[in-house]
């Protein structure tokens, strides 16, 4: 009962400093709207790229233009809601160096949603939009026998992606509180991963692939699950189940976020500025 | 000579400032390192599919994104340089404090800018090209002055980066806000400086056009140069004209914009 009742307080504080950065974002409208198009042409220039690769082959790593728009719509449409939702995180080292973290800790609501929803901007619309807008013209181009499972397996796919998207941004900022000044590393994680699962699994070595199975499961985020909607062998031979794995994925690393940020926040010293 | 100095100590305050962000250095080469071995495969992979593409062979293309990797916050090609700070200080109306200096503005800015970029080579450029040396086949020379051409294909390229921010950090004198402008310089940073594909494999006509523009000083050029695909003289002197052009420009914007700025004042 208490966890419910901390549950709902976070996710109402969450959506009282949501809205108000939403509002503040709406005074300058022609800004908003400036941004939110730069910010769609921004994410939109990694899959310029995949295209500039392809106005020269006609596969990567033994797949087609259709399928890797497919794995490009999933990942950056699961990164989009996640960074939608905490993409914030990363100003947590700089709230830590400036002293301004202190204050989220007295306050009243808990400090996940107050640091998740902190400077919450609307613009990151953009990287959905356009992510979505790959993914419906994949969805319409590729060459799939089309089950109930697989059109099911779709939206599991994409709500379990960025469910492992945000945990991964939660462990992120766990680790910044032990190391104030390197949101960088994060990044790597963040923005490597979903760069990394743009392309087929294919293209990489099997140690990398094994790495982000087993280690940090980003494959369970499209690789997985898309290999058995595009009938295409699995990453590592996994068994055939797998596919449908990723909700439990999701709900494993998003446990274990929560204990590395209750001891990421346990053991925060204030710097005293 | 001594102006010389003033601005010799400038740039050695650009380095040591960002040479204090220590965890931030080596979080940086963590991420180029990452992003550089994600690239590396899937151009393998490319380079598979197509052989020779863009007149490189698989070494050359790997030398080429570790060569990026490398040069990437050196030449601040997403932007976050020097133009940060010029954009901040007319935000705020402090750069008429900069005026009143008996130092030239452009050159003040440039030389802190290039301690900037020799601290970023150094501290974040060297770890992650070293690291793809290592663990990748790469076409690197074995000869000094093809790498003593590379430095000075690198301290061009600084200077040509320098000059594109600043151009766009001086439109911030007429536009108030530096949020468009600074989402521009990352735009065409990323896409014309050939970070997310090498431009001597753009198709057609649009390679032509992006190898022809400034920012294929930034990465294109030095590649190339290193990799003896280019006459180091014929790249430098195409960096050197298009440096030219762009603090040539920067000099004509920054007077007309500083006479606004007295205008503004009063």
């Amino acid at each position: 009962m208490a966890e419910t009742s901390r549950l709902t307080e976070g996710v109402r504080a969450y959506w009282l400093i949501a809205r108000m950065w939403v509002r503040s974002a709406m005074t300058y409208r022609t800004s908003f709207v400036v941004t939110m198009c730069g910010n769609l042409l921004m994410t939109g220039l990694d899959f310029v790229g995949i295209l500039l690769m392809f106005s020269q082959v006609d596969s990567l790593g033994g797949w087609g233009l259709p399928e890797i728009a497919f794995l490009y719509g999933l990942s950056v449409t699961a990164f989009g809601i996640a960074d939608l939702v905490l993409g914030s995180m990363d100003v947590l080292g700089s709230r830590i160096r400036d002293g301004s973290f202190d204050i989220l800790l007295v306050r009243p609501a808990p400090v996940l949603a107050q640091i998740g929803a902190d400077r919450f901007a609307v613009r990151r619309l953009g990287r959905i939009t356009q992510g979505a807008v790959v993914l419906v013209w994949a969805l319409a181009s590729v060459d799939v026998d089309w089950s109930a499972a697989k059109v099911l397996l779709v939206p599991v796919m994409v709500i379990s992606g960025a469910a492992i998207f945000c945990a991964v941004f939660v462990a992120g900022a766990a680790f910044q509180i032990f190391a104030q000044d390197a949101s960088e590393v994060q990044n790597a994680f963040t923005y490597g991963g979903t760069t990394l699962l743009q392309y087929p699994p294919t293209v990489f070595g099997k140690d990398l692939v094994r790495g982000v199975t087993f280690v940090l499961p980003l494959a369970f985020v499209n690789w997985v699950p898309a290999s058995y909607v595009l009938g295409r062998p699995y990453p590592l031979d996994l068994p055939q189940w797998a596919a449908f794995a990723p909700p439990l994925v999701a709900v494993a690393c998003g446990a274990l976020a929560g204990l590395a940020w209750r001891a990421g926040l346990g053991s925060y010293r204030s710097t005293g500025s | 000579m001594g102006s010389w100095r003033l601005y010799a100590a400038v740039a050695a305050g650009g380095f040591r400032r960002y040479a204090t962000y220590r965890a931030a250095t080596f979080a940086g080469v963590f991420t180029n390192t990452v992003f550089g071995v994600i690239l590396v495969y899937t151009y393998l992979a490319l380079w598979d599919e197509k052989p020779h593409l863009g007149g490189y062979d698989q070494a050359q293309a790997v030398t080429y994104v570790w060569l990026g990797q490398c040069l990437y916050s050196t030449l601040a090609i997403q932007g976050g340089g020097a133009e940060k700070d010029v954009i901040e200080r007319i935000r705020t109306g402090e750069i008429a404090v900069d005026l009143y200096r008996p130092a030239d503005l452009q050159l003040w800015w440039l030389a802190s800018d290039l301690g900037r970029s020799l601290f970023q080579l150094l501290g974040r450029g060297v770890i992650p090209f070293a690291f793809g040396a290592l663990f990748f086949p790469m076409a690197l020379p074995t000869d000094v002055t093809s790498w003593a051409a590379l430095f000075v294909a690198l301290l061009l390229a600084m200077v040509v980066s320098f000059g594109i921010r600043y151009l766009a950090a001086l439109s911030v004198f007429w536009l108030m806000d530096g949020m468009g402008i600074m989402q521009a310089v990352m735009i065409t940073g990323v896409f014309c400086s050939g970070i997310v594909f090498p431009l001597n494999a753009f198709p057609g006509v649009l390679g032509d056009i992006v190898r022809a523009l400034p920012w294929s000083a930034q990465l294109q050029v030095p590649a190339d140069v290193l990799m003896g695909e280019t006459d180091p003289l014929g790249a430098y002197a195409f960096q050197a004209t298009w440096a030219v052009v762009l603090l040539g420009s920067g000099r004509l914007l920054q007077s007309a914009a500083t006479r606004r700025v007295v205008v503004q004042g009063g």
